[in-house]
């Protein structure tokens, strides 16, 4: 029985250079999973195509997951790597070689996981306001406005149910909502009591809905095809039901279709209160005095 | 068997027991839910099925001795008040629904939701008049399947009323009958609720029977 460490490179040992086999696995490994993550796995990730704000977003959870492939690939194939030439060869348990502080390794390690995490930070940070902020509730003033002629679209969410209100016709407000295609929506979301958020996913776009608050989000839609707005924020016994469906049409089909909801809802229309960023209801009578 | 072996086997068996109850209860309490009642069928004249509800101010003692102050909808069955939320009517039929609305009015948050929506014609009756929206501020309650596109607003019994009802059943009180039709559509499990803030007592009236299943909202199934 060897008193020797069995893991421990010695000279004249026949031990192979165990760090520039790994490295060279290593390169090798991440060259092939690389391509397969960005144009695999990548399209599949989500959101899909259904805006410019969803294309974007799927492109920056490419990058991310690309990102991270080299570091994912360097674990698992360590482990591996670890599990075929550091085995406990047989004959007993042996203590392994003492482990020792290694500023070379050491300062790379901190070095390098800071320049990544850093990088993603900042590559995050950029990205949050790409595509006139990435779909998400920019806040009553966003940061950045697309130019060019908007649709404004209010969403109003209640327990437990989202209508919709078209203020260039004539403050129409709706339980559907359609959206022209290629048409830039500024939404305006706010809610008339708890706390809500607005979520179609398929268009990319995500934005609570708070009361006496306008959260302002961009999206400009790119695909004819229905959608399923959801509510993302635990709201109530009903949170589970508070959906319903949206769709994206032609420019054409928009106006038909709102102006046939201008004709349809005309008597709930002319009780609406005026447009407003915001509603504060009257509080109810059977509520309990504050 | 040591006297340790049997402690610890005692102490073992007694959490078991205890945890199954825990799971047992929490388990009834999950799936506890009122009764469904299914719409009757309407006579031969009008076709199709009927489903008769009732909205009270307070449910009373005699349908909920844990909730008696509790605003709360009925529905009629065999010619006796269920208290229950949860009915059935048959897929793609004309089902004609009459409320008999006991309650004063609140007011509606939302205005959008004064008009009725998802009947035959777009419209429904109010005390026997035909209406395609009514005042929301004297709105009193609404039935809402917002799945079907289903909007009923229901008008309130005047506050000056002389005999307003003070526990359910009500029938022989003050009251408003509102009375529509709609077609059912395909088989499915749909919520349906009130939007009118009536939760006395409750921050904004959205709370207790608001969010408790079997008072101001519950399950349509269409079967």
């Amino acid at each position: 029985m060897s008193s020797e460490p069995a893991a421990a490179p010695r000279e004249g040992s026949g031990e192979p250079n165990h760090a520039l086999r790994f490295t060279v696995i290593w390169a090798i490994g991440t060259l092939i999973a690389l391509p397969i993550v960005i144009w695999v796995i990548g399209p599949l990730i989500g959101p899909g195509n259904g805006s410019e704000q969803a294309s974007g977003q799927g492109t920056d959870f490419t990058v991310l997951a690309a990102l991270a492939t080299p570091v994912l690939t360097l674990v698992l194939l360590y482990l591996v790597y670890a599990v075929i030439f550091f085995r406990q060869p047989k004959g007993g348990v042996l203590e392994g070689p003492a482990v020792r502080g290694h500023a070379r390794v050491q300062t790379a390690w901190i070095v390098v996981t800071s320049l990544m995490v850093l990088s993603v930070a900042v590559f995050g940070t950029v990205r949050l306001e790409a595509d006139n902020g990435a779909g998400s509730g920019s806040g009553p003033n966003p940061l950045t406005v697309p130019k060019g002629p908007k649709l404004p679209v209010q969403v109003i969410a209640q327990q437990w149910l989202f209508t919709y209100r078209y203020p260039t016709y004539g403050g129409v407000e709706t339980t559907e909502l359609v959206l022209p295609n290629e048409q830039m929506v500024e939404f305006h979301v706010t809610s008339l009591d708890v706390v809500h958020d607005f979520w179609a996913y398929k268009l990319g776009v995500k934005a609570d809905a708070n009361p006496g608050v306008d959260n302002v989000a961009f999206v400009k839609p790119t695909k004819l095809e229905s959608f399923t707005v959801r509510c993302a924020e635990l709201c109530g016994i009903w949170h589970g039901y508070m959906y319903n469906a949206g769709r994206v049409v032609t420019p054409a089909a928009f106006e038909t279709w709102i102006h046939e909801q201008q004709k349809r809802l005309a008597p709930a229309t002319k009780v609406l209160p005026k447009y407003g960023k915001t509603y504060i209801p009257e509080p109810s009578k059977r509520a309990e005095p504050e | 068997m040591s006297l340790f072996a049997k402690k610890l086997l005692g102490v073992s068996l007694a959490l078991a027991v205890l945890g199954v109850l825990i799971g047992l209860y929490v388990a009834a309490w999950a799936t506890s839910s009122p009764p469904t009642i299914a719409a009757s069928t309407a006579p031969a004249s009008s076709g199709g099925d009927k489903l008769t509800l009732m909205t009270v101010a307070s449910i009373g003692p005699k349908y909920s001795p844990t909730h008696p102050n509790w605003v709360s909808y009925l529905v009629r069955q065999n010619g006796k008040w269920i208290h229950s939320t949860n009915f059935s009517v048959p897929a793609n039929s004309v089902i004609h629904v009459t409320i008999y609305q006991y309650d004063s009015p609140t007011g509606l948050r939302n205005p959008f939701l004064s008009q009725v929506q998802g009947t035959i014609g777009g419209t429904m009756a109010v005390d026997g008049k035909t209406v395609d929206a009514i005042n929301p501020e004297e709105t009193s309650h609404t039935w809402v399947v917002p799945q079907l596109g289903l909007f009923i607003p229901l008008p309130g019994v005047p506050e000056e009323a002389k005999n307003a009802c003070e526990y359910a059943p009500c029938e022989g009180a003050a009251h408003r009958t509102v009375e529509f039709s709609f077609y059912s559509g395909k088989k499915g499990h749909y919520r349906w609720q009130c939007f009118v803030p009536c939760a006395a007592g409750f921050w904004n009236g959205l709370g207790g029977p608001m969010q408790t299943l079997g008072y101001m909202d519950g399950f349509l199934n269409v079967v």
